[in-house]
Protein backbone atom coordinates (compact mmCIF):
# COMPACT_ATOMS: atom_id res chain seq x y z
CA UNK A 1 0.00 0.00 0.00
CA UNK A 2 1.48 3.39 -0.55
CA UNK A 3 -1.27 6.34 0.43
CA UNK A 4 -3.07 5.82 4.29
CA UNK A 5 -2.00 6.73 7.46
CA UNK A 6 1.44 6.23 8.31
CA UNK A 7 2.15 7.85 11.80
CA UNK A 8 -0.38 8.95 14.71
CA UNK A 9 1.37 10.66 17.55
CA UNK A 10 0.67 10.06 21.09
CA UNK A 11 2.05 12.83 23.72
CA UNK A 12 3.85 11.00 26.51
CA UNK A 13 4.95 12.38 29.78
CA UNK A 14 8.55 10.43 30.05
CA UNK A 15 9.74 8.68 26.25
CA UNK A 16 11.90 5.91 28.25
CA UNK A 17 9.08 5.29 30.23
CA UNK A 18 6.35 5.06 26.95
CA UNK A 19 9.25 2.96 25.14
CA UNK A 20 9.70 0.36 28.37
CA UNK A 21 6.17 0.09 28.42
CA UNK A 22 5.01 0.00 24.36
CA UNK A 23 7.59 -2.72 23.74
CA UNK A 24 8.45 -3.70 26.67
CA UNK A 25 4.89 -4.81 28.16
CA UNK A 26 2.97 -4.54 24.98
CA UNK A 27 5.00 -6.45 22.56
CA UNK A 28 5.35 -3.28 20.01
CA UNK A 29 8.96 -2.88 18.42
CA UNK A 30 10.59 0.13 17.82
CA UNK A 31 10.45 1.79 14.61
CA UNK A 32 12.45 4.70 14.42
CA UNK A 33 14.79 6.42 17.81
CA UNK A 34 16.43 9.06 16.90
CA UNK A 35 17.84 12.70 18.93
CA UNK A 36 18.11 15.70 17.31
CA UNK A 37 19.19 19.07 19.26
CA UNK A 38 17.04 18.07 22.21
CA UNK A 39 14.02 16.89 20.34
CA UNK A 40 13.65 12.48 20.53
CA UNK A 41 11.91 11.32 17.47
CA UNK A 42 10.20 8.31 18.56
CA UNK A 43 7.81 5.84 16.83
CA UNK A 44 6.71 2.23 17.61
CA UNK A 45 4.73 -0.45 15.46
CA UNK A 46 2.74 -3.52 16.40
CA UNK A 47 4.56 -6.43 14.95
CA UNK A 48 1.92 -7.60 12.74
CA UNK A 49 1.70 -3.82 10.95
CA UNK A 50 4.00 -2.80 9.40
CA UNK A 51 2.53 -0.40 7.55
CA UNK A 52 1.66 2.30 10.57
CA UNK A 53 3.88 3.81 13.29
CA UNK A 54 2.62 5.06 16.81
CA UNK A 55 4.79 7.99 17.84
CA UNK A 56 5.57 8.12 21.58
CA UNK A 57 6.26 12.15 21.58
CA UNK A 58 6.98 14.67 24.66
CA UNK A 59 5.21 17.96 24.19
CA UNK A 60 8.17 19.98 24.85
CA UNK A 61 9.35 23.49 24.79
CA UNK A 62 10.23 25.12 21.85
CA UNK A 63 8.01 23.46 20.08
CA UNK A 64 5.47 24.44 22.55
CA UNK A 65 5.33 27.12 24.48
CA UNK A 66 5.62 26.11 28.33
CA UNK A 67 2.12 27.05 29.65
CA UNK A 68 0.65 24.74 26.80
CA UNK A 69 3.32 22.06 27.57
CA UNK A 70 1.87 22.48 31.29
CA UNK A 71 -1.96 22.44 29.68
CA UNK A 72 -1.14 18.85 27.28
CA UNK A 73 0.97 17.06 30.51
CA UNK A 74 -2.33 17.72 32.49
CA UNK A 75 -4.70 16.75 29.74
CA UNK A 76 -2.69 13.81 29.37
CA UNK A 77 -2.78 12.73 33.46
CA UNK A 78 -6.06 13.26 33.52
CA UNK A 79 -6.90 10.84 30.48
CA UNK A 80 -8.42 13.36 28.45
CA UNK A 81 -7.25 12.01 25.10
CA UNK A 82 -9.28 10.59 22.10
CA UNK A 83 -9.50 6.46 22.92
CA UNK A 84 -7.10 3.87 21.46
CA UNK A 85 -8.04 1.07 20.05
CA UNK A 86 -5.87 -2.28 19.75
CA UNK A 87 -7.17 -5.10 18.05
CA UNK A 88 -6.20 -8.35 19.51
CA UNK A 89 -7.16 -11.92 18.45
CA UNK A 90 -8.22 -13.13 22.15
CA UNK A 91 -8.71 -10.54 24.81
CA UNK A 92 -9.17 -12.63 27.83
CA UNK A 93 -5.74 -14.22 27.05
CA UNK A 94 -4.17 -11.12 26.34
CA UNK A 95 -5.47 -9.34 29.57
CA UNK A 96 -4.19 -12.51 31.70
CA UNK A 97 -0.65 -11.83 29.86
CA UNK A 98 -0.40 -8.49 30.15
CA UNK A 99 -1.61 -7.91 33.49
CA UNK A 100 1.35 -10.01 34.11
CA UNK A 101 3.66 -7.88 33.25
CA UNK A 102 2.50 -5.41 35.23
CA UNK A 103 0.17 -3.06 32.32
CA UNK A 104 -2.72 -1.47 34.54
CA UNK A 105 -6.31 -2.46 33.60
CA UNK A 106 -9.22 -0.20 34.04
CA UNK A 107 -11.45 -2.72 33.00
CA UNK A 108 -11.23 -6.58 32.77
CA UNK A 109 -12.64 -8.45 29.55
CA UNK A 110 -16.44 -7.72 29.46
CA UNK A 111 -18.32 -9.47 27.17
CA UNK A 112 -21.21 -6.65 25.29
CA UNK A 113 -22.83 -7.14 21.94
CA UNK A 114 -20.82 -9.90 21.20
CA UNK A 115 -17.64 -8.78 21.57
CA UNK A 116 -15.08 -9.18 24.32
CA UNK A 117 -13.06 -5.86 25.12
CA UNK A 118 -10.70 -4.58 28.35
CA UNK A 119 -9.75 -1.43 29.08
CA UNK A 120 -5.69 -0.35 29.99
CA UNK A 121 -3.79 2.70 30.26
CA UNK A 122 0.01 3.53 29.57
CA UNK A 123 1.50 5.29 32.38
CA UNK A 124 0.99 8.70 30.80
CA UNK A 125 -2.64 8.61 31.26
CA UNK A 126 -3.59 7.27 27.71
CA UNK A 127 -6.65 5.03 27.69
CA UNK A 128 -6.64 1.71 25.46
CA UNK A 129 -9.76 -0.63 24.57
CA UNK A 130 -8.31 -3.77 23.92
CA UNK A 131 -11.05 -5.54 21.34
CA UNK A 132 -11.72 -8.76 20.38
CA UNK A 133 -14.06 -8.78 17.38
CA UNK A 134 -16.18 -11.59 16.73
CA UNK A 135 -15.67 -9.81 12.94
CA UNK A 136 -11.99 -10.57 13.08
CA UNK A 137 -12.90 -14.52 13.14
CA UNK A 138 -14.77 -16.84 10.52
CA UNK B 1 -1.61 43.54 45.48
CA UNK B 2 -2.47 41.71 42.35
CA UNK B 3 -1.76 38.13 42.65
CA UNK B 4 0.71 36.55 40.39
CA UNK B 5 -1.19 34.11 38.36
CA UNK B 6 -4.30 37.00 37.82
CA UNK B 7 -3.87 39.21 34.43
CA UNK B 8 -6.65 41.01 32.35
CA UNK B 9 -8.44 38.02 31.49
CA UNK B 10 -9.19 37.32 35.45
CA UNK B 11 -7.59 35.10 37.76
CA UNK B 12 -5.28 31.71 35.61
CA UNK B 13 -7.14 28.72 36.14
CA UNK B 14 -5.13 26.63 38.41
CA UNK B 15 -2.20 24.62 37.63
CA UNK B 16 -2.24 21.05 38.83
CA UNK B 17 0.63 18.92 38.60
CA UNK B 18 0.64 15.69 36.21
CA UNK B 19 2.08 13.55 38.52
CA UNK B 20 -0.94 14.17 41.32
CA UNK B 21 -3.04 14.18 38.20
CA UNK B 22 -2.28 10.81 37.20
CA UNK B 23 -3.00 9.33 40.71
CA UNK B 24 -6.29 11.08 40.84
CA UNK B 25 -7.31 9.87 37.04
CA UNK B 26 -6.54 5.82 38.70
CA UNK B 27 -9.27 6.76 41.80
CA UNK B 28 -12.26 8.25 38.51
CA UNK B 29 -10.97 4.81 36.73
CA UNK B 30 -11.49 2.67 40.23
CA UNK B 31 -15.11 4.13 40.23
CA UNK B 32 -15.76 3.79 36.62
CA UNK B 33 -14.97 -0.01 37.21
CA UNK B 34 -17.16 -0.55 39.64
CA UNK B 35 -19.61 2.67 39.89
CA UNK B 36 -21.98 0.14 42.17
CA UNK B 37 -19.57 0.13 45.31
CA UNK B 38 -19.41 2.62 47.67
CA UNK B 39 -16.82 4.82 47.36
CA UNK B 40 -15.89 6.65 50.48
CA UNK B 41 -13.46 9.74 50.22
CA UNK B 42 -10.82 7.51 52.44
CA UNK B 43 -10.95 4.69 49.94
CA UNK B 44 -10.40 7.19 46.58
CA UNK B 45 -8.04 9.25 48.96
CA UNK B 46 -6.03 6.01 49.80
CA UNK B 47 -5.83 5.48 45.57
CA UNK B 48 -4.91 8.47 44.68
CA UNK B 49 -1.82 8.93 47.41
CA UNK B 50 -3.33 12.23 48.59
CA UNK B 51 -4.65 13.08 52.00
CA UNK B 52 -8.59 12.90 52.79
CA UNK B 53 -8.56 16.42 53.52
CA UNK B 54 -7.24 17.30 50.36
CA UNK B 55 -8.84 15.01 47.90
CA UNK B 56 -12.34 16.02 46.96
CA UNK B 57 -10.70 19.45 46.27
CA UNK B 58 -7.95 18.21 44.04
CA UNK B 59 -10.54 15.70 42.36
CA UNK B 60 -13.03 18.43 41.65
CA UNK B 61 -10.56 20.85 40.43
CA UNK B 62 -9.40 17.95 37.77
CA UNK B 63 -12.65 16.88 36.58
CA UNK B 64 -15.01 19.83 37.34
CA UNK B 65 -17.36 17.57 39.35
CA UNK B 66 -17.47 16.42 43.28
CA UNK B 67 -15.86 12.86 43.44
CA UNK B 68 -19.92 11.33 44.68
CA UNK B 69 -21.50 13.29 41.95
CA UNK B 70 -18.77 12.03 39.27
CA UNK B 71 -19.91 8.66 40.66
CA UNK B 72 -23.56 9.13 40.54
CA UNK B 73 -23.66 10.29 37.13
CA UNK B 74 -21.91 6.70 36.29
CA UNK B 75 -24.29 4.86 38.07
CA UNK B 76 -27.10 6.60 35.95
CA UNK B 77 -25.37 6.07 32.78
CA UNK B 78 -24.88 2.74 33.64
CA UNK B 79 -28.51 1.91 35.00
CA UNK B 80 -29.43 3.76 31.89
CA UNK B 81 -27.59 0.94 29.65
CA UNK B 82 -28.80 -1.82 31.45
CA UNK B 83 -32.61 -0.33 31.18
CA UNK B 84 -31.91 -0.22 27.08
CA UNK B 85 -29.57 -3.34 26.76
CA UNK B 86 -31.42 -5.41 28.99
CA UNK B 87 -34.73 -7.08 30.07
CA UNK B 88 -33.87 -7.17 34.10
CA UNK B 89 -36.49 -5.73 36.36
CA UNK B 90 -35.91 -2.37 37.18
CA UNK B 91 -35.32 -3.39 41.59
CA UNK B 92 -32.16 -5.76 39.86
CA UNK B 93 -30.75 -2.40 38.21
CA UNK B 94 -31.01 -0.19 41.12
CA UNK B 95 -29.08 -3.02 43.20
CA UNK B 96 -26.79 -3.39 40.44
CA UNK B 97 -25.43 -0.33 40.27
CA UNK B 98 -25.13 0.67 43.82
CA UNK B 99 -28.39 1.91 45.40
CA UNK B 100 -29.78 -0.05 48.31
CA UNK B 101 -33.69 0.64 47.71
CA UNK B 102 -35.81 1.09 44.49
CA UNK B 103 -37.62 4.53 45.81
CA UNK B 104 -34.01 5.92 46.43
CA UNK B 105 -32.84 4.62 42.76
CA UNK B 106 -35.99 5.96 41.33
CA UNK B 107 -36.13 9.67 42.37
CA UNK B 108 -32.26 10.25 41.88
CA UNK B 109 -32.43 9.09 38.14
CA UNK B 110 -35.79 11.03 37.54
CA UNK B 111 -34.41 13.96 39.29
CA UNK B 112 -31.19 13.49 37.07
CA UNK B 113 -32.38 12.68 33.93
CA UNK B 114 -35.98 14.34 33.94
CA UNK B 115 -37.21 11.00 33.10
CA UNK B 116 -38.79 7.32 35.02
CA UNK B 117 -36.60 4.80 34.76
CA UNK B 118 -39.42 2.73 33.14
CA UNK B 119 -40.04 5.67 30.58
CA UNK B 120 -36.34 5.93 29.71
CA UNK B 121 -35.92 2.27 29.07
CA UNK B 122 -39.42 1.98 26.46
CA UNK B 123 -37.44 5.34 24.69
CA UNK B 124 -34.26 3.43 24.63
CA UNK B 125 -35.01 0.36 23.67
CA UNK B 126 -36.48 2.25 20.37
CA UNK B 127 -33.51 4.04 19.77
CA UNK B 128 -30.95 1.02 20.79
CA UNK B 129 -30.20 -0.29 16.67
CA UNK B 130 -28.70 3.02 15.72
CA UNK B 131 -25.71 2.71 18.69
CA UNK B 132 -24.79 -0.21 17.45
CA UNK B 133 -21.72 0.68 15.35
CA UNK B 134 -20.13 2.23 18.09
CA UNK B 135 -17.72 0.90 20.88
CA UNK B 136 -20.68 0.11 23.36
CA UNK B 137 -18.93 2.29 25.80
CA UNK B 138 -18.42 5.36 24.08
CA UNK B 139 -21.96 5.89 22.81
CA UNK B 140 -22.75 5.01 26.55
CA UNK B 141 -20.36 7.81 27.90
CA UNK B 142 -21.73 10.20 25.39
CA UNK B 143 -25.08 10.00 27.05
CA UNK B 144 -23.67 10.25 30.44
CA UNK B 145 -25.53 12.85 32.30
CA UNK B 146 -24.51 16.51 33.07
CA UNK B 147 -25.06 17.23 36.43
CA UNK B 148 -23.43 20.57 36.78
CA UNK B 149 -25.39 21.12 40.07
CA UNK B 150 -26.38 19.12 43.47
CA UNK B 151 -29.30 16.56 43.16
CA UNK B 152 -30.03 18.68 45.74
CA UNK B 153 -30.21 21.76 44.68
CA UNK B 154 -31.68 21.12 41.40
CA UNK B 155 -34.42 19.57 43.27
CA UNK B 156 -34.73 22.96 45.39
CA UNK B 157 -34.65 24.87 42.00
CA UNK B 158 -37.36 22.65 40.18
CA UNK B 159 -39.53 23.27 43.76
CA UNK B 160 -39.27 26.61 43.38
CA UNK B 161 -40.09 27.06 40.40
CA UNK B 162 -43.32 24.79 40.96
CA UNK B 163 -44.45 26.94 43.54
CA UNK B 164 -44.12 30.26 41.10
CA UNK B 165 -45.32 29.13 38.22
CA UNK B 166 -48.30 30.68 37.37
CA UNK B 167 -49.73 28.51 35.53
CA UNK B 168 -50.33 25.90 38.61
CA UNK B 169 -52.47 26.77 41.13
CA UNK B 170 -51.12 26.00 44.58
CA UNK B 171 -53.06 23.58 46.27
CA UNK B 172 -52.83 23.45 50.25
Amino acid sequence: MSQGVGVVGLYVRDQDEALEFYVGKLGFRVHTDVNGGGYRWLTVQHPEQPSFQLGLFKPQEPLLDAATVQAVREIVAKGAMPPLILDVADCRAAYEQLSARGVEFTQPPEERYGNVDANFRDPSGNGWKMIESRRGKH
Amino acid sequence: MKHANDDINGPARSRQDPDLLRRLLRAKDRMDAASHEDWSVARLAQVSHVSEAHFARCFKDAFGVPPHRYLLTRRIERARALLRDTDLPILDIALRTGWNSLGTFGRTFRDITGESPGGMRVREQAAREAARRMPACYASAAHRPALTIAVSEKRRREADATKTAPSKPEVT
